[in-house]
Formats: structure tokens, C-alpha cells, sequence
């Protein structure tokens, strides 16, 4: 049997991580309660890593520079006077700014997983098209059989999927609009969604995984109609798919 | 001093000295791809070449002999070269032939790469090499799997090389907690290279037998997985990012040291902590390359963990180089100006990417300018800067000779402005729009124009500073004044021999004090 020994200020740590976990959490719940669409929580996020980094930067900006001005040689033959670390000081310079990192670091990361489960977790109510990519165009096929070529023609307010394939090089289906891209390449499937909201809107959609000479030219575009709208295009497409089945 | 001498020299100064030649030119040949892009991306539509097969050549090569050709050679063949054995107190290398085998194998792979400049059918698959694309394109993917066979073989005996080096040939005295730091580096990149490159190598392989074997590796249609590919490839070159860091992080502690002339802060945090922290992680967040990739969920949140977490080791290192100057007696010599502007650029590099490492900011930042403009600051810029600044300030040694202080500093601040207008605005629009990258062309971006028209003029700024930086290398090499063997006062061990450093660096086998150490300034 061996003996048990504590080690100093462990109750104490234990109090803090306990505490930094728990608000961790809290913060992740309050986020996912916030974030219903990808894009706002994009920006949200964004805009609190970039206040985060920016105050690491200019923090150790400002004392460079500090150092840098206050530490000029003054004269020839000048040696620095910094002494030496003791042990324990040495340690603590690596504990205390480790701790201060990983801290950031985790807080950042529950973040950012709340905001990709937001991108993950498709909405049950949606519309799904399928999306065939090839050198050099974007190929939607509706559910029921309606497929257009470089445009993707659909409702505002309701969350749009699409499953994705490539016929030949890797593409990746880019909406700088809502924030969002994935590749689709031959042999799997991926997805993406996103929330059109503002009908008489069109969006970019553009190439972001080189595939070709022309790959800088493989664009389309999201237009957003509203509901009746998108309804009444949908009918007439599916009318012309049926004629068209008629005939053949 | 003849020709024949300088190609058959096993002599590790030398070998160093070839390597430093040949990476220069790669840098200016990529430079000049550089330039060309940014001259055609200055306004919408064709301009310098109707034909964007053309850019996508500009693009490879430029990405290729960059990275391969110049700032790997550069850092591991170069300084490691040059500085290693004169920092241990050695006579030369463990293997001199083979050093000496190695940079052939470079050359003929900066070669090879040139080459595309002549074939006619060049190879256009970037610098990553992805299939599908690389086994159906008419250009010539096998020069692209021969070149990166070739100078990752020139790399794999030369990691051989100086781990055995370093392990067996210090000098009496010159323990491992009194290495340089920048030894320590060297030491840290090649473990990785021994350990990473074979996969490459087998990445490259495989696309150059699916191309022209007839083999399935890749082929969906015939069992394979385009997926596989991206991850051996960035299993490999994630690390190649940190092959690059350390040598350049280490060559910039020697300098901050100098100039300084001060102990380095908490030097063992740096090199157990900072150094070996980074080998410890680099092979554990190569997914975040692979974040719109459609790789498992599970896989894209655990490394955007792993991936922040290097935010530890590397916070270590800037804390200790940044803590170096603290009641330093610091100048402000051309290395010292080149030093600094890499602490500055890495702060912004390095911070920039922890966007990056998040997995759902990426899905809106990757493949976008700002991703170029990220690591163009972290890798690109801040790595050739302090190659620059190494350059300067192990002039003396390897020439006996000074350069121009005065254009040393022109080049300088030339540069600076040149590179700090390109790449702020770069990540600057790719955030704003999303601006895709590797495009040709960007009518559907109408918007992007005045911004590439800064990044084009800033791209010509900066290819003024570095013509002024190479041409005060040439001429004070030529016809600088006498330097002395330790111009700057330094407590390393490379400068206790003359410079420049004879066959054998030392006359006899030399040995380190009790009381020697690289950094010990100030109190005797």
C-alpha cells in the first residue's frame, strides 16, 4: 500500500479547471442556442478570433518593441545584464503562458465545434439537390428530376442541401455568400447547407479546388426566389420534364 | 581556385556554399514566376498570356522551386551545411562523400524543375500534385514526381548526415544543453525529414504509376480514393512547414543573441519545450489541409484541437526569443534589422492561422487569398527573411569580408514595404470576398481589382529589395573590406576559427572551455 500525498495547490487547480470547464461549457450551449444559421455564426466567430489574436499580437508587439527601444547599446562593447533563470523560474515561464495558451486554445476550440455542429446538422425541413461537378460546370438535379446547369434556383427561409459529386476532377462547390465550401470529388459524397433569406437575391458560386485550365472560370450562381415563386418555377420545369418524357 | 575543385569538394563549407548558390537561383527563378503571376493579375481578363495553362505553369513553379528549391535547401542544406560542424567544433561532416552526393542529387533537381521551362509539355499541377487531376492532364506529372524524388532523397542522407554529426562529433566541452539553438533546430527538422519524406515519396510515386502504369491508387471508378493522396501528401508536408520554421526560428536566435548580446531566455523551454514540442505535434494536424476535403467529422475536430495546441510549443520559442532582448545591449546591423522583421512577421503569420485552425472558419477561408497571404507571411516571407538575415550575418565567416551596411538596409525596408503590401492586403481580400485562389483570371470579382493592383505594385517593390540584397552579397563578396574573424563579437563557436574557416575549420582538434557557452554575454 502506498501512501497518498497531495500535491500543494492542488485543490486549488482543481477548483479552476473546474470553473474554466464549466463556463467552457456554458459558453458552448449559449452559442449553439444562438447560431440557427452557419453564416451569422461564421461572422460572430470570426470577429471574436480576430479581437482574441489581435490582442495576442499587438501584447507581444508592444513589449518587443518595448525591449527593442528600451534596451538599445549605448555604447561600444556593451553586454547584455540578464541573468540567468532560477529552476523554479524557469519552470513557471513554461506552466503559467502553457496553461494561458491552452486555455485560449480550448475556448477557442469549444467555440469552433458549437459553430461546426451548426454546420453539420442539417435542418430536418430542407430542400436537397444533388450536385454533379464537372470540368468546367456545376450540375443540380432536383428531387424530382429538374436539373439546371450553373444556377441553383431556390426558396428563401428554408435550408437548402446539397450532395455532392465530381464527374472528374476534384471541385469544391464555393458560397462566399453563406460562408461556406466543401470539394466534391469522383467516388464520394459530401455535403454542405445553407440558408438562402432574401428573395430577388442572386450569390456567387465559384471553384475553389483547382481542377483544370479553366478552372478560374467555373462560376455560377444562387438565385433566390420566394416560396410561390420557386413553386410555380419548379412546376413549369417538371411540366417541361414530363413533355419532354412524352415525346421520347 | 578552380571549378573542378568547387564541384568535387567534399568539404562541407563548400558544399554549403553550392547549396547557397543553387537556392539563390531557385528564388529568383521562382521570384520572376512570382512576378509574372502578379503582372497578369493586374487587371481583369488576359494580359501578360492569353493562355491560363501558361499561369498554371507560373503557379507550379513558382510553389515548387520555392518551397523544394529554395527555402529547404536553403535552411537544411545551406546553413545547416556551413554553420553545423563549425558550431560543434567538428573537422567537417560524418559523411563527407555523402554530403557531397547530396548536393548533386539537389542540383539535378533544380534541374529538373528549370526544366519545365523548356519541355513541351510542362507539368501544371501545383505544387500538391492532387489527383485526379494530376494522372488525366496532358503536362508532364512524371517531371513533378522525379524532382520531388530527387531533392527529397538530397534531403533524406543529408538528415542522416547531421543527426550522426551532431550525435558524435561535438568537441570536448560542447555538451547538449550547450548546443546552439539553432543546432538544435537543424536536429528537430531532420528527424522530422527522415520521418515524413518517405511518405511523400510514396505519394508522388503512386500518381506517376496511375498515370503511366495503369494503376487504380486513386482511381474511384477502379477501387482507389482520391482522398488517399491529400493525406499522404500533407502528412508529409504539414511537418515540411515546421522543416522550414525551426532552421529559420534557430537562425534567428542566433541572431537576436549577438545583437543582443544577451543569454537566451529560458533556454531550455525553447529547445526540450519549443524545439521538441513542435516534432512531438507535427504529425498530428495535417487534416486541418484537409478541412473542406469531405474527410470524417470526427478527424476535422480532432486536429483543429491538435492544431491549436501548437499555439504552446511555438509560444515558447517567441516567448523565449522575444525575452532574449530584455536588458540586452542591442544594435541594429543589417542581421539584427532582418531578425526583427522575422519576430514581426511571424506575429502576424502565426496569429493569422489560428482562424485557420478552426474547423468551421476554414470552411468559408480555405482555398482563399487569405490562406495565401497566411502562410506567404508564417512560411514564405518570414522564412526567407531570415534566410536573408543569416545570409548577413554569417557573410563575414564564409567571405572574410563585409558587405554594404548601407544597402543591407535599403534592401531591407525595401522589402519590407514591398512584402507587407502584398500580403496584408492578400488576406485583407480574401476575407472581405472570399477571393478564390490559384485563379487566373477573377471576372466574377470585379471588386478584387484595386487590390491586385496593390499586391502588383508591392510584388515589384519587393523584387527591388531583394535585386539590392542579392547584388550587395556579389559585390562585397568581390570586393567587400576585410571583416576580421568576429566582427560581431559573438560567443558562438563557429567564430573562434578564422574566417574564413580553412579545410579542417581549426588547426587542431579544438575543445570548449568549462565556462564556454554560445550565449554567454554579459557577466564572466
Amino acid at each position: 500500500m502506498h501512501k497518498q500525498r497531495r500535491l500543494p495547490g492542488c485543490r486549488t487547480g482543481a477548483v479552476w479547471l473546474g470553473g474554466l470547464a464549466s463556463w467552457l461549457m456554458a459558453s458552448m450551449v449559449q452559442a449553439g442556442e444562438k447560431l440557427h444559421d452557419p453564416a451569422r455564426g461564421w461572422d460572430h466567430l470570426w470577429n471574436e478570433v480576430l479581437v482574441d489574436i489581435t490582442v495576442i499580437g499587438i501584447v507581444f508587439a508592444i513589449i518587443a518593441a518595448y525591449f527593442v527601444i528600451r534596451y538599445r547599446r549605448t555604447s561600444p562593447g556593451q553586454q547584455g545584464s540578464a541573468t540567468g533563470l532560477s529552476a523554479a523560474a524557469a519552470v513557471a515561464w513554461v506552466v503559467i503562458p502553457g496553461f494561458v495558451f491552452l486555455a485560449d486554445d480550448l475556448y477557442i476550440a469549444a467555440q469552433g465545434w458549437s459553430l461546426w455542429n451548426t454546420y453539420r446538422d442539417v435542418p430536418a425541413d430542407r430542400l436537397e439537390v444533388t450536385l454533379e461537378s464537372g470540368m468546367y460546370s456545376w450540375d443540380y438535379t432536383y428531387a424530382n428530376g429538374v436539373r439546371t446547369q450553373n444556377e441553383l434556383i431556390v426558396p428563401a427561409g428554408k435550408p437548402v442541401m446539397l450532395k455532392m459529386h465530381s464527374r472528374d476532377t476534384i471541385h469544391s462547390h464555393y458560397l462566399p455568400d453563406f460562408r461556406v465550401k466543401e470539394d466534391s470529388m469522383p467516388g464520394r459524397v459530401t455535403y454542405l447547407w445553407f440558408l438562402p433569406k432574401e428573395a430577388g437575391k442572386e450569390h456567387l458560386v465559384t471553384c475553389t479546388e483547382y481542377c483544370g485550365v479553366m478552372h478560374s472560370y467555373m462560376a455560377g450562381k444562387v438565385i433566390v426566389k420566394t416560396e410561390a415563386e420557386f413553386k410555380t418555377w419548379l412546376d413549369q420545369e417538371t411540366a417541361k420534364l414530363g413533355n419532354k418524357a412524352k415525346m421520347t | 581556385m578552380n571549378i573542378k575543385e568547387w564541384i568535387f569538394t567534399t568539404d562541407h563549407k563548400r558544399v554549403g556554399i553550392l547549396y547557397l548558390i543553387g537556392s539563390i537561383a531557385a528564388f529568383v527563378v521562382a521570384g520572376i514566376m512570382a512576378g509574372l503571376m502578379r503582372a497578369e493579375l493586374s487587371a481583369i481578363g488576359p494580359t501578360v498570356t492569353a493562355n491560363p495553362t501558361t499561369y498554371n505553369v507560373w503557379l507550379y513553379a513558382h510553389g515548387a522551386i520555392m518551397i523544394l528549391g529554395f527555402q529547404i535547401p536553403a535552411l537544411t542544406g545551406f546553413f545547416a551545411n556551413y554553420c553545423i560542424p563549425l558550431m560543434i567544433g567538428a573537422k567537417d561532416v560524418a559523411f563527407p562523400r555523402v554530403n557531397a552526393l547530396s548536393v548533386w542529387l539537389f542540383y539535378v533537381g533544380v534541374i529538373l524543375a528549370l526544366l519545365t521551362f523548356v519541355i513541351p509539355d510542362p507539368p501544371d499541377v501545383l505544387w500538391t500534385g492532387y489527383p485526379p487531376y494530376s494522372t488525366i492532364t496532358t503536362g508532364n506529372t512524371a517531371f513533378y514526381t522525379f524532382t520531388v524524388l530527387t531533392l527529397g532523397f538530397a534531403s533524406i542522407i543529408g538528415g542522416v548526415n547531421f543527426l550522426t554529426t551532431v550525435v558524435y562529433m561535438r568537441a570536448p566541452g560542447i555538451t547538449w544543453n550547450k548546443l546552439n539553438i539553432f543546432v538544435w533546430c537543424i536536429l528537430g527538422a531532420f528527424v522530422m525529414q527522415l520521418i515524413f519524406v518517405p511518405v511523400l515519396g510514396s505519394a508522388v510515386t503512386l500518381i506517376s504509376f496511375d498515370k503511366y502504369l495503369g494503376t487504380h491508387f486513386f482511381d474511384p471508378a477502379n477501387g482507389g480514393d482520391v482522398l488517399t493522396y491529400q493525406n499522404l501528401f500533407w502528412f508529409y508536408s504539414h511537418p515540411a512547414v515546421y522543416v522550414i520554421f525551426l532552421p529559420y526560428i534557430g537562425v534567428v536566435f542566433e541572431i537576436v543573441a549577438t545583437f543582443a548580446k544577451n543569454h537566451v531566455f529560458n533556454y531550455k523551454a525553447a529547445v526540450y519545450g519549443g524545439v521538441g514540442g513542435i516534432v512531438l505535434i507535427s504529425g498530428e494536424v495535417w487534416i486541418h489541409h484537409l478541412y473542406v476535403s469531405g474527410m470524417p467529422d470526427w478527424l476535422r475536430i480532432g486536429q483543429m484541437v491538435s492544431t491549436l495546441m501548437i499555439s504552446v510549443p511555438v509560444g515558447l520559442l517567441v516567448i523565449s526569443l522575444v525575452g532574449t532582448l530584455y536588458k540586452g545591449a542591442i544594435s541594429f546591423e543589417t542581421p539584427m534589422l532582418y531578425a526583427l522583421g522575422v519576430v514581426f512577421l511571424f506575429l502576424i503569420g502565426g496569429l493569422t492561422g489560428i482562424p485557420l485552425a478552426v474547423t468551421a472558419l476554414t470552411l468559408n477561408l480555405s482555398e482563399t487569398y487569405y490562406v495565401v497571404g497566411h502562410f506567404h507571411y508564417v512560411m514564405a516571407v518570414a522564412g526567407t527573411f531570415a534566410i536573408f538575415g543569416g545570409v548577413y550575418y554569417w557573410f563575414p565567416k564564409m567571405t572574410g569580408k563585409m558587405y554594404s551596411e548601407f544597402w543591407g538596409k535599403t534592401g531591407f525596408w525595401v522589402t519590407f514595404v514591398g512584402v507587407n503590401a502584398v500580403f496584408w492586403v492578400m488576406m485583407d481580400i480574401g476575407v472581405k470576398i472570399g477571393l478564390p485562389r490559384r485563379y487566373y483570371d477573377y471576372a466574377q470579382f470585379p471588386e478584387a481589382l484595386q487590390s491586385q493592383q496593390i499586391m502588383s505594385m508591392g510584388a515589384a517593390v519587393i523584387a527591388v529589395g531583394a535585386a539590392i540584397t542579392i547584388l550587395n552579397w556579389i559585390i562585397g563578396a568581390i570586393q567587400g573590406p576585410k571583416a576580421g574573424n568576429n566582427p560581431w563579437g559573438s560567443q558562438s563557436f563557429e567564430w573562434t576559427t578564422v574566417s574564413p574557416p580553412p579545410h579542417g575549420n581549426w588547426p587542431s582538434p579544438p575543445s570548449a572551455a568549462e565556462s564556454w557557452n554560445p550565449y554567454a554575454y554579459g557577466k564572466r
